[in-house]
């Protein structure tokens, strides 16, 4: 037992030189050159094996294929609701926060300061709801076949990139509506940033979301928690009030909420209202590849033995 | 280069039982506060002793596997076989990499496709086509590999008309063929299957196993295969491992194999039975020992061909009416012959605690190991059955007085017989 754990160290170590490289139980092994699998019993926490994930793009993709025929079959208005949903959010969040409690939108129209921040935390909020139950959902399949198991909350993403496509284009029409009818509105050249902003919050999605999948095997608690915890987790983003109202001197609090940033990036330069600092921005990024690096760790040390847990 | 394709070094694989990390959060805090402070685990089951190294079954864990150690050469079908709970789906889990091992480890050459079950992944709402690619990835393969098989992964499914269907209007033999289709179109270099032959009509079953083999012989491609189907397993397989309890306990010729498989594990010839518990019955009155004697009245475990035997049943209690019969069987045949004093003999008779004999005149059994069952009954009332409760073997013997023994593999019994030959001239 104890040599097993030393040699299974070792060969970490050996190997710790080249991440992205399979260093994994299940190893493409190059030293023993005849074999093309070895199966061990789980080492170490470097399990992920990126380049696997790479070779199963295409189940990637019929992944996202499936999810999107499965959910629009036999509805009536099929992908209509895309559309439906961010527009209702949007009439809603303007007559409650808007109307009735009045909060500033740092003078834009409401229904653009509304809309802009429902959509993107909705990517961001569908992303993490919908990977946090990986191993759960999945346990019927993954304990009968052996595939990559982030393939499932890859797809996940992916598929929801199509949503927020079409809801994205929702905003655009909205905007240019607003442009036209003479509203003080101003895209600025940060827009480029917009695929970095995307793919933050892709990062940020699927690393708290397998990262509570991970945990949800252990601790079914926490998936009472994922619920109510991104309606909270909204609430401390600026999603329905802008960041100018929150006290300068608790700003760098705040600030620790990765997504505070990209939703404020996000409509500064859609937009051009906002405080954006670059500081808070650089900072937002550091903390999703944190999450997203210890997301991918912790799922890969879960995925090898969750079957005798589930 | 060696042509072994996996070898398996010493695997063990352990489960543990109950609720694994008590499940919640507040547990496990409540534990790890509980620890940090010295004291007793307030969620530790009690009487139990906590989890040790050493992992031997203590009634928090068990052994799921038992350093199995096998290797399995190319091109070879390696039927896997043992009750349930043998370990046989753990082995194949480990192997399908859906688990990992607790320790040992198993070297693989070539893909591995797994067919723990047909139609994983399979989604009701898409076309068969669309399953086809879907399935297919899952299972490992390729956008491209699929397409180049897909005609004929259709044809075998003969699904040709439906193609373009849900999956949920098919039937479900349909549905079984279409899957197995996919997975036996996969190409790897090792498939591993696991009684999935279990469903589809008998012309399906027919042409899966048919497949399985033309997989192994023309394609070189190797099959392990876990069945309870013991037919199938020898039709099919060449090479046979025995699981119990974990453990491998025969690895070899499929013959060999199935043969220790279905040899009864207690050996209790020549014991007391009366206090068995591999008995069915009432109970009105017991056997208490079944005892096996050669022409001589000689206690024994193995009777030459032809010779006379006899098997003498002792009990105890009373029995009207009752009747009493002696039942032998073989590894492939429960009942090879049968004798009840009802019909045979017309005894009917009044028992009190004594013993009965059964005197065969002639052994008509080709040589091999049989067992003996003894029943004990009142009109159709099972009162006390014994199965299998005594082994012994037939010996060859020079029957025919030839100087040849009958070939054991030419049947179950022989039978006195003439041959007469007319030459026309």
């Amino acid at each position: 037992m104890v040599l097993g754990r030393l040699i299974a160290n070792c060969f970490l170590a050996t190997h710790l030189g080249d991440l992205g490289m399979a260093i994994d139980m299940i190893t493409n092994s190059r030293d023993n050159g005849q074999w093309t699998t070895i199966i061990r019993p789980r080492s170490g926490w470097f399990n992920f094996n990126l380049r696997e994930l790479w070779r199963y793009r295409d189940l990637i993709l019929l992944f996202v294929r499936r999810d999107f025929v499965a959910t629009y079959k036999q509805t009536i208005l099929g992908p209509l609701w895309f559309l439906i949903q961010p527009l209702l959010t949007t009439i809603v969040f303007t007559l409650v926060f808007g109307r009735i409690a009045k909060l500033s939108t740092d003078g834009l129209p409401q229904i653009l300061f509304y809309m802009s921040g429902t959509v993107a935390w909705t990517y961001f909020s569908v992303c993490m709801t919908k990977t946090s139950d990986t191993f759960v959902a999945n346990a019927p399949i993954f304990g009968k076949v052996y595939f990559p198991r982030l393939t499932v909350p890859v797809s996940v993403v992916i598929t929801n990139l199509l949503t927020f496509g079409v809801q994205f284009c929702l905003f655009l029409a909205f905007m240019l509506f607003f442009y036209l009818a003479g509203s003080d509105i101003k895209p600025n050249a940060l827009v480029l940033l917009m695929p970095l902003l995307l793919l933050q919050m892709a990062a940020l999605g699927l690393g708290s979301g397998i990262l509570i999948s991970s945990l949800t095997t252990k601790y079914r608690d926490l998936s009472f928690v994922v619920a109510f915890g991104v309606q909270l987790w909204m609430y401390a983003t600026p999603v329905v009030y802008p960041l100018s109202q929150i006290p300068a001197k608790w700003q760098w609090v705040y600030m620790l909420n990765p997504m505070a940033a990209i939703i404020e990036m996000f409509r500064y330069a859609f937009l051009g209202a906002g405080s954006v600092r670059i500081w808070f921005f650089l900072e937002s990024l550091g903390i999703t590849a944190l999450i997203l690096l210890a997301g991918i760790v912790i799922f890969g040390r879960v995925e090898k033995t969750f079957m005798d847990t589930v | 280069m060696s042509s072994t394709v996996i070898d398996v070094e010493n695997l063990y694989k352990q489960y543990r039982l109950g609720v694994i990390g008590h499940g919640t959060l507040t547990h496990d805090l409540q534990t790890w506060w509980a620890t940090r402070r010295g004291k007793e685990d307030p969620n530790m089951q009690i009487g139990v002793q906590p989890l040790v190294a050493s992992g031997n079954t203590d009634g928090r864990s068990f052994w799921a596997l038992r350093d199995i150690s096998l290797t399995v050469e190319q091109s070879e079908i390696l039927g896997i076989i043992g009750k349930n709970g043998a370990g046989k789906s753990t082995l194949l889990k480990i192997l399908s990499r859906v688990t990992a091992p607790t320790s040992g480890a198993i070297k693989v050459k070539g893909r591995i496709a797994s067919l723990l079950e047909v139609g994983t992944g399979f989604h009701p709402e898409l076309t068969g086509l669309e399953n086809i690619y879907l399935n297919g990835a899952i299972l490992g393969m390729s956008r491209a590999e699929i397409k180049g098989k897909l005609d004929e992964i259709v044809a075998f499914a003969e699904i040709e008309k439906f193609i373009d269907t849900p999956v949920k209007r098919y039937s479900s033999g349909m549905y079984v063929r279409l899957a197995f289709a996919v997975a036996a179109h996969l190409e790897p270099e090792i498939l591993v299957v696991d009684e999935v032959l279990a469903v589809g009509d008998q012309a399906f079953q027919k042409k899966c196993t048919g497949k399985m083999g033309e997989i192994s012989q023309s394609q070189g491609r190797t099959v392990l295969f876990v069945s309870h189907n013991l037919a199938a397993v020898e039709n099919l397989c060449s090479k046979c491992a025995y699981l119990d309890k974990g453990s491998l306990v025969k690895i070899g010729d499929t013959r060999d194999v199935i043969g220790e498989y279905l040899k009864p594990k207690e050996k209790t010839n020549n014991t007391n039975l009366e206090f068995s518990t591999n008995r069915t019955g009432s109970g009105a009155a017991r056997i208490t020992n079944v005892i096996l004697k050669d022409s001589h009245g000689v206690e024994t475990d193995s009777i030459p061909m032809g010779d006379s035997f006899s098997v003498e049943v002792y009990y105890k209690g009373e029995l009207k009416r009752a009747n009493a019969a002696i039942l032998i069987g073989g590894l492939y045949n429960d009942r090879i012959i049968e004798s009840n004093s009802y019909y045979s003999h017309n005894a009917v008779v009044d028992l009190t605690t004594g013993k009965y004999t059964c005197r065969f005149k002639k052994n008509i059994l080709l040589p091999g190991e049989y067992y003996i069952t003894a029943y004990l009954g009142r009109f159709d009332e099972n009162v006390d059955t014994l199965k299998n409760c005594l082994t012994f073997s037939v010996e060859p013997a020079d029957v025919y007085g030839t100087g040849y023994a009958p070939d054991p593999r030419g049947g179950i019994v022989y039978a006195d017989h003439d041959w007469d030959f007319e030459n026309k001239k």
